[in-house]
């Protein structure tokens, strides 16, 4: 009877969480547009209720009522297993996310290590839907997109790696209070502005989104998906992006900690705050796609490999050196 | 219990499993994914036993890095083509013996670990009883009583990433290469000059 009722809490729990989230990365897609729009002077999306707020709604009705069409000479299973994978992928890692001190689904002891497997998890959507499509454009757009992905995650494990220096523990909400007093974007700000970029680069945004690059590749991975299964990938897609923000407002924002801890600060409850840092450095995102031009493929993986893996290692000795060196490593 | 019950056979169900599809499915590409399969399931018995910094990491390291490298090789190499024909063909497998060596040593191993034989006996007590998380304690050992044996598995990697460069590198002539430097020091008199040209003379560019 007891797992019973846990099991039915737990979901109640995952639903509320599950569907603010799922509304958030539709609004989310709308403010992208809209940021996007307002950088070239164009007004965007806003036709569809008041200020174009209800665009994505519209189109995700639009995208049920399309026909898939699925490829004859596809791999049919995982043709379809793939966007389900990107979604499923997409949303689990969110299962760990601390909104506020006491405000997460589960307080694992190594959150961050699971962020980083699920997100190292999450090159398999694409691969399998650019395999699975048996066509050149998406196998090409994939092979692109798996590189890419796994160069960009071993600089972001590094990244990690000086932020875990710092805290002594992986535990998120662990990481978040050990910001209490500093938030680590000053100590650590090369570190912050090495994971922003690659977190673009992680989650295929531009200036790196050549696995879609439509002057080359049509739209890469996706190029034969249609419907529901388009919108599935495109919706996993920008929850991944939410989640790197999210990510980067711990590891380097301090997360539910407010800016200022002072009297009408301390009213406003924390979850403000945390969607209040995730928001910004998703209009970031959004500013990048609007102002940066794309990379050139050997630019990008020389980026990567050559200057951010040798910069980030370094920064590791360095932090560990001053930490050893002023005593202040964290005690266990 | 029975929950935990339920999912351990779940998950080792899943990991038999998929370890036996990994060698009988057709389909190459098939194969690395119901490999992908069973890492994930043995990652979930493992944080199941407790061991989740073990678990993540088996996550990361073989199902994140390991495996995708399987896969873009599997795919490049264009092997989906080719189907399995190990429980088709009526001639007998050149890789049966050495197969057989592999499981039989590996049957040993097992056999052994699972005799009690132990390294170091203290060392289960040492990080049991101490109420510190799981990494914590696998770094307390893992960097004090076996760092030599840490730093000899690193060396061994190096030297094996090494030789994979060194047997996979060919310099190829010809290759146009951009240099940063050259192009942001170059000056306007390297690129420009102006010239008087006559009329009905016309002028040669050197190139």
């Amino acid at each position: 009877m007891d797992y019973i009722y846990s099991l039915i809490a737990e979901s109640y729990k995952i639903l509320f969480l599950l569907l603010p989230l799922l509304t958030a990365v539709a609004m989310i897609v709308w403010l992208d547009r809209r940021v996007w729009a307002f950088v070239q002077k164009r007004k965007g999306p806003n036709v569809v209720g008041p200020f174009g707020l209800f665009q994505s709604l519209a189109d995700a009705l639009k995208y049920i009522f399309k026909e898939i069409i699925i490829p004859a000479s596809s791999n049919k299973i995982v043709f379809i297993l793939a966007p389900i994978t990107t979604m499923t992928l997409a949303l689990i890692s969110w299962a760990v996310i601390p909104f506020s001190e006491d405000f997460v689904l589960s307080d694992i002891n190594v959150g961050i290590l699971y962020l980083f497997a699920i997100s190292s998890l999450g090159v398999y959507g694409i691969i399998m839907g650019g395999w699975a499509s048996n066509s050149k454009y998406p196998f090409l757009g994939a092979i692109r997109s798996a590189a890419q992905m796994v160069s960009y995650e071993v600089s972001i494990g590094v990244i990690i790696i000086n932020v875990l220096l710092c805290v002594g523990s992986l535990n998120l909400t662990d990481i978040v209070l050990a910001q209490e007093k500093i938030w680590f974007i000053i100590p650590l700000f090369p570190m912050f502005v090495i994971f922003f970029i690659s977190a673009l680069a992680e989650t295929n945004r531009p200036p790196f989104d050549l696995p879609e690059a439509e002057a080359e590749l049509v739209a890469g991975y996706q190029t034969e998906y249609s419907g529901m299964m388009y919108a599935m990938f495109w919706l996993g897609e920008y929850a991944n992006i939410l989640l790197m923000c999210a990510m980067g407002s711990i590891l380097f924002l301090g997360g539910w900690i407010s800016p200022i801890d002072s009297y009408p600060f301390n009213l406003v409850p924390p979850v403000f705050w945390f969607i209040l840092k995730i928001l910004l450095l998703f209009i970031l995102f959004a500013l990048v796609k609007a102002i940066v031009p794309r990379y050139r493929y050997d630019q990008l993986m020389k980026l990567g490999w050559k200057i951010f893996l040798p910069f980030s290692l370094t920064w590791v000795v360095l932090t560990a050196g001053f930490l050893l060196y002023f005593d202040l490593l964290p005690k266990v | 219990m029975i929950a935990h019950a339920f999912f351990f056979y779940f998950f080792s169900f899943i990991a038999v499993v998929s370890a036996i599809m990994v060698t009988v499915s057709r389909n190459t590409v098939h194969s690395v994914f119901f490999l992908i399969l069973d890492f994930i399931s043995i990652s979930s018995l493992f944080i199941m036993i407790g061991a989740e910094f073990l678990g993540m990491i088996m996550l990361i390291v073989y199902v994140g890095a390991v495996a995708v490298l399987f896969l873009f090789v599997v795919m490049m190499l264009n092997v989906a083509k080719q189907e399995n024909t190990w429980f088709k063909s009526s001639t007998n497998s050149a890789h049966i013996p050495i197969g057989l060596l592999v499981g039989i040593i590996i049957f040993f191993e097992v056999i052994i670990v699972i005799g009690g034989w132990k390294y170091k006996p203290d060392l289960s007590s040492k990080i049991i009883l101490s109420d510190i998380s799981n990494t914590h304690s696998i770094g307390n050992v893992l960097y004090t009583d076996y760092i030599h044996l840490f730093q000899l598995s690193g060396m061994v990697l190096l030297v094996a990433m090494i030789g994979a460069i060194v047997l996979t590198f060919r310099k190829r002539d010809g290759l146009k290469r951009q240099s940063y430097f050259k192009q942001l020091s170059r000056e306007r008199e390297d690129g420009v000059s102006l010239v008087n040209v006559k009329s009905n003379e016309g002028i040669k560019i050197d190139d």
